[in-house]
């Protein structure tokens, strides 16, 4: 397979978009692509102060590598969430997540000579997410609502402590097809009209961005490889059997089959949302029936039903 | 090696590594064939050969071995 851009030996194939390139290539066309997407949803400007979610996974350190090399004023924020082995209900990992991607962050922020803010919760709270989760009992056993709330909280606060004027997370677009998936499956509404690339600021909280939400998971990961940054690789211990992996795993499925399918699910979704079709009385009122002038089924079609008019143009071709 | 080559015929089979598992497969197919026939979602793996990327429709060389990275994750982010 060729590169689509020189003709050279492709590294990266994305099929959704019909789009071979080289490394080199790749690692032009990925932060093009972020720019377009940030200025597409007016996330923010070189002007203003952004904080990144950075975790020590390969979306937050490509994340802030693409918006360094953008040009962006962008710091980092660690949050510590005291997560090991031996925390875990599966010790799979061997090693001590929390430390390691600490670590991984730290050295990515020293390399490139930037600012990582690095905040415990078990230091500003005396709890670690584990031991906070067995306490309040949330989650089902699972410390991940406890870490997804305390995340949302400690991220805003920081951001606002520090005025800065956007927080930026490394969600991919299977990030918030999964998600999109899991409130589809329910009919969240309220979840469903709440989620975006962007969630603009209100009262108490900061604008929220995420800058990557149109690239598949599988591209932030070849961009860290080709870029050669050092991630954490192995998955938090308590996302093994998690039903985001699930939903992940079950859209994947559908994407080997039919390229393009996640993010036509996703962009489909923001489309409408945008359009103001999701949960809105007028629909109802716009999807008034009438009889078909030629059958008198009922339809919502101007004049003549989908099926009549299918019929009328096969007859036609056939003539 | 000799329970392999009953399978595979003589040719040295490729091994495809992901995680802590480990498939063998027939040089000559492509990489999407290969990870086809040992059920292997395309969409979730990045493939390396010699720790450089490579597509799908590479053809698959005697003995060689192919590093997949998974590329899904649920913790870090």
């Amino acid at each position: 397979m060729k590169c689509k851009k020189c003709g050279g030996k492709a590294s990266v194939n994305m099929r959704q978009h019909r789009l071979a390139l080289c490394k080199e290539h790749y690692l032009e066309w990925i932060p093009e692509q972020t720019e377009r997407f940030i200025k597409k949803y007016h996330m923010f400007t070189r002007d203003e102060k952004i904080l990144v979610a950075v975790s020590g996974g390969k979306d937050s350190l490509a994340l802030w590598d693409i918006l360094i090399r953008l040009g962006y004023e962008a710091d980092g924020l660690y949050l510590g969430l005291g997560i090991d082995t031996s925390t875990s209900l599966s010790a799979s990992g061997g090693i001590e997540y929390s430390h390691e991607s600490q670590r991984l962050s730290q050295n990515f922020a020293d390399e490139h000579n930037l600012k990582l803010h690095v905040v415990d919760v078990e230091d500003e709270y005396g709890y670690s997410i584990p031991v906070l989760s067995a306490i309040s009992h949330r989650g089902h056993g699972k410390p991940c609502a406890v870490c997804g709330l305390a995340k949302r909280h400690e991220m805003n606060r920081i951001a606002r402590d520090l005025e800065y004027d956007v927080l930026a997370t490394g969600h991919n677009l299977d990030d918030e097809a999964a998600v999109l998936f899991g409130n589809t499956l329910y009919w969240s509404s309220e979840y469903l009209l709440r989620q975006g690339p962007v969630l603009p600021a209100a009262d108490g909280l900061a604008r929220k961005v995420k800058p990557l939400c149109r690239f598949y998971e599988r591209e932030m990961t070849a961009y860290a490889l080709a870029r050669g940054i050092e991630y954490i690789y192995e998955e938090c211990p308590f996302a093994e059997g998690s039903q985001q992996i699930f939903y992940k795993e079950t859209l994947n499925q559908l994407e080997s089959v039919r390229p393009g399918s996640k993010l036509t699910f996703y962009l489909k979704f923001l489309e409408a949302k945008q359009r103001g079709d999701l949960f809105i009385e007028t629909n109802i009122e716009r999807a008034h029936l009438h009889p078909c002038s030629q059958c008198g089924q009922p339809t919502s079609a101007p004049d003549m039903c989908s099926f009549c008019r299918m019929i009328e143009k096969a007859e036609i071709t056939t003539e | 090696m000799v329970e392999s080559q009953s399978i595979l015929g003589d040719a040295m089979p490729v091994k495809l590594v992901l995680r802590d598992k480990e498939y063998e497969v027939k040089a000559g197919m492509t990489l999407l064939d290969a990870m086809k026939k040992s059920n292997i979602v395309p969409e979730s793996v990045i493939a390396t050969r010699d720790g450089e990327m490579i597509t799908e429709d590479e053809i698959l060389k005697d003995g060689e071995v192919i590093k997949l990275i998974a590329v899904i994750s649920g913790g870090a982010g």
